[in-house]
């Protein structure tokens, strides 16, 4: 599959290693429809390829949004984009989240890291179509408050009264007046049935296990637990096998997995 | 019944000539290195004339026999994958414009799947490699994505199979019930008898195309007495095999068994060298690889084998997935008779032998299956009891 090629419209610093991406199609490539937790493989001229999870609003199909780490070659030289540079794009791969499942339901995001990323696009979902769900919680957890993604449109999420929207970060700074400790603390306060609560988590797995537990603990059901998993990914389309996890490939069966489906696997160590 | 024919020794050549004719590359065994290795062939002679094999855990040995035969030997350290799913391919191509942009818009130009491929007639395709193909048909060519280099070569492809006369030392395709007769998935197949006064092939078509180009290289039908011939020679008795595997609920045995004490024996040994999987007729895993030259004008994509052995097959940021030899080895293995079968519906292991044979420290599949088997805590859980999620 041949990458396809985009204009940078857009580059939005996010945070001291995290940036947004905002693309548009060249070649008379229109709109870019996805579901909220699908991910493209982007290319940099001659650099690579690297999977990137799409961050922005599936109602706008006009616009692809990327938010990416800088964390290797490939994702460091797509740092230096600037406006009308080229990217190619492959994709919209794998499964998404249960939006319309968990519609009538109370929703509860639970978010570490960049992992808010692959999230924002189901709040975006859930917000235009607020009135089809009931109770929704967003918990955020980072390392420090300068690695808070997002932090204007969680500030605006918070002012609304239809939303919980809770963020803590493990280590504080001299100026941060917000909650301290693992992501996991703010479970309890969150305000949601946990019966009929679906839950979304995304972050390191260290941090979804213990997500888990926690969640398990309020009583909220294993089959309406999802996670986003995470594994190399060379071609996105389910043969270069190297996202193998179990007896998935994490590029077409998920990356967003029914906890349930995966439970068996999900604390083996190196699977 | 079906028409069985008769193709004399002599008269190889002709099927040989027919499928040249027919606008055919012909690949078969040839002896390169002191190993049955696939190749190009033109005639009859580049095959191996009267050699037979030795093989065991980490052994093989070419040895002259003592009869004059053309195909008496086992699975060799080639497997028929590389001519369908090529070692090393290059994707694209792309060109930088210059101009204010780095990139045209019209990059990257397109040649996926285009180009002449090659048409193969492989010759000599033994049972256990017949399900082998069909197996990486399952990955390349049945799924949501097809593979348009595999597709393609798939689709030219013509099969010209030999029924085994000759069980390897790390044989097991009985076991998967994959030979060592071929039952489809061929052209033609070929049985090789050769009595005190003649050498002759007994033939069968498996398709359309295979019953015409029959029709064309003999008239001869088989007798009775050549097919009950043919018989004995494939028969289970007179092939014996050098390893058996036990494959009874393989999954539920490995998915309850992924703490077993026998993967830190195994890791011990193992040297993480991969040819386990170079050599395996299966295994499919391939990663890409992007180049530019050194204006930084030109890029392109090349796509090759890769092996699960290798420390930065799993790597995303922040290290490895699988960072232990104990780990890459236990992903191989449930993923060859395991996980397989639950990704593509069928067992990814032949029976060929291969890894055992190719394996430096002679690790053998058989072996670690039965030992896991054999010493397993007798409290767990069947399959069905875990509930695995594709059942």
């Amino acid at each position: 599959m041949l990458p396809h090629p985009f204009t940078v419209e857009r580059v939005r610093r996010e945070t001291h290693d995290t940036f947004t991406l905002e693309l548009k199609g060249t070649n008379g490539i229109g709109g870019f429809s996805f579901a909220p937790g699908q991910f493209n493989m982007l290319y940099r001229f001659g650099t690579g390829e690297v999977p990137i999870s799409i961050s922005g609003d599936p109602e706008r199909s006009d616009t692809l949004v990327h938010t990416i780490r800088a964390v290797g070659t490939v994702t460091e030289s797509m740092e230096r984009l600037k406006k009308g540079d080229i990217i190619g794009v492959r994709g919209p791969f794998g499964r998404g989240w249960p939006v319309l499942e968990a519609r009538g339901c109370d929703v509860l995001i639970v978010a570490g890291g960049i992992g808010l990323a692959p999230l924002r696009p189901v709040m975006y979902r859930l917000l235009s179509r607020r009135e089809q769900y009931g109770k929704i919680a967003i918990l955020y957890g980072t390392r420090t408050p300068s690695d808070i993604l997002y932090s204007k449109e969680l500030e605006q999420w918070r002012s609304r009264f239809d939303l919980q929207v809770r963020v803590t970060v493990d280590r504080g700074e001299k100026d941060w007046k917000g909650h301290i400790g693992v992501v996991t603390t703010l479970i309890p306060r969150a305000s949601f049935d946990p019966h009929e609560a679906v839950a979304m988590i995304c972050g390191p797995e260290v941090m979804m296990r213990f997500t888990i537990r926690e969640l398990e603990k309020r009583g909220v059901r294993r089959s309406n637990i999802h996670v986003s998993m995470e594994r190399n990914m060379k071609c996105g389309i389910g043969f270069c096998g190297h996202c193998q996890y179990g007896p998935t490939f994490v590029c077409k069966d998920g990356p967003v997995f029914p906890y349930e489906k995966i439970e068996h696997i999900f604390r083996i160590r190196e699977i | 019944m079906k028409p069985f024919f008769i193709i004399h020794r002599n008269s190889l050549d002709s099927l040989f000539g027919a499928l040249v004719g027919r606008n055919f590359t012909l690949v078969g065994p040839t002896l390169r290195d002191r190993a049955v290795a696939y190749s190009e062939i033109a005639t009859v002679n580049d095959l191996p004339f009267g050699w037979t094999d030795e093989q065991d855990g980490g052994t093989y040995r070419l040895k002259k026999s003592d009869r004059q035969t053309l195909f008496d030997y086992a699975a060799g350290p080639h497997s028929w994958k590389k001519f369908l799913f090529p070692p090393a391919l290059q994707l694209w191509e792309a060109e930088r414009q210059i101009g204010p942009h780095e990139a045209s818009p019209e990059y990257p130009p397109s040649h996926e799947g285009r180009g002449e491929q090659p048409r193969y007639a492989m010759i000599g395709v033994r049972s256990c490699d017949l399900h082998a193909i069909a197996v990486q048909d399952k990955v390349f060519a049945e799924g949501s994505h097809r593979d348009p280099t595999y597709e393609a070569r798939r689709k030219n492809l013509f099969i010209v199979a030999v029924n085994c006369s000759h069980g390897g030392g790390t044989c097991f395709c009985r076991s998967m019930n994959t030979g060592p007769r071929a039952t489809s998935g061929f052209d033609l197949a070929l049985t090789e008898i050769l009595e005190a006064d003649r050498h002759v092939f007994l033939a069968e078509s498996g398709s359309d195309r295979g019953a015409q180009v029959l029709r064309e290289v003999t008239q001869e039908e088989a007798q009775e007495s050549d097919i009950r011939a043919a018989e004995r020679i494939t028969a289970d008795a007179s092939v014996p095999m050098g390893r058996l595997m036990d494959t009874t609920d393989i999954r539920g045995l490995l998915y309850n068994n992924y703490d077993h004490p026998r993967w830190d024996h195994a890791a011990a040994r193992c040297l993480a060298c991969g040819n386990c999987t170079i050599v395996c007729p299966t295994c499919f895993c391939n990663t890409v690889e992007d180049f530019t030259d050194l204006a930084g004008t030109r890029a392109e994509r090349r796509r090759r084998w890769d092996v699960c052995f290798a420390v930065d097959f799993s790597y995303i940021h922040g290290g490895s997935v699988r960072s232990t030899i104990r780990s890459r080895y236990r992903q191989w293995l449930t993923h060859k008779v395991a996980t397989w079968i639950d990704q593509f519906g069928t067992s990814g292991c032949v029976g060929c032998g291969r890894c055992i044979t190719w394996c430096p420290v002679g690790i053998d599949i058989t072996e670690e299956v039965r030992e896991i088997r054999a010493n397993r805590p007798d409290d767990r859980k069947t399959l069905s009891e875990v509930g695995h999620a594709h059942t």
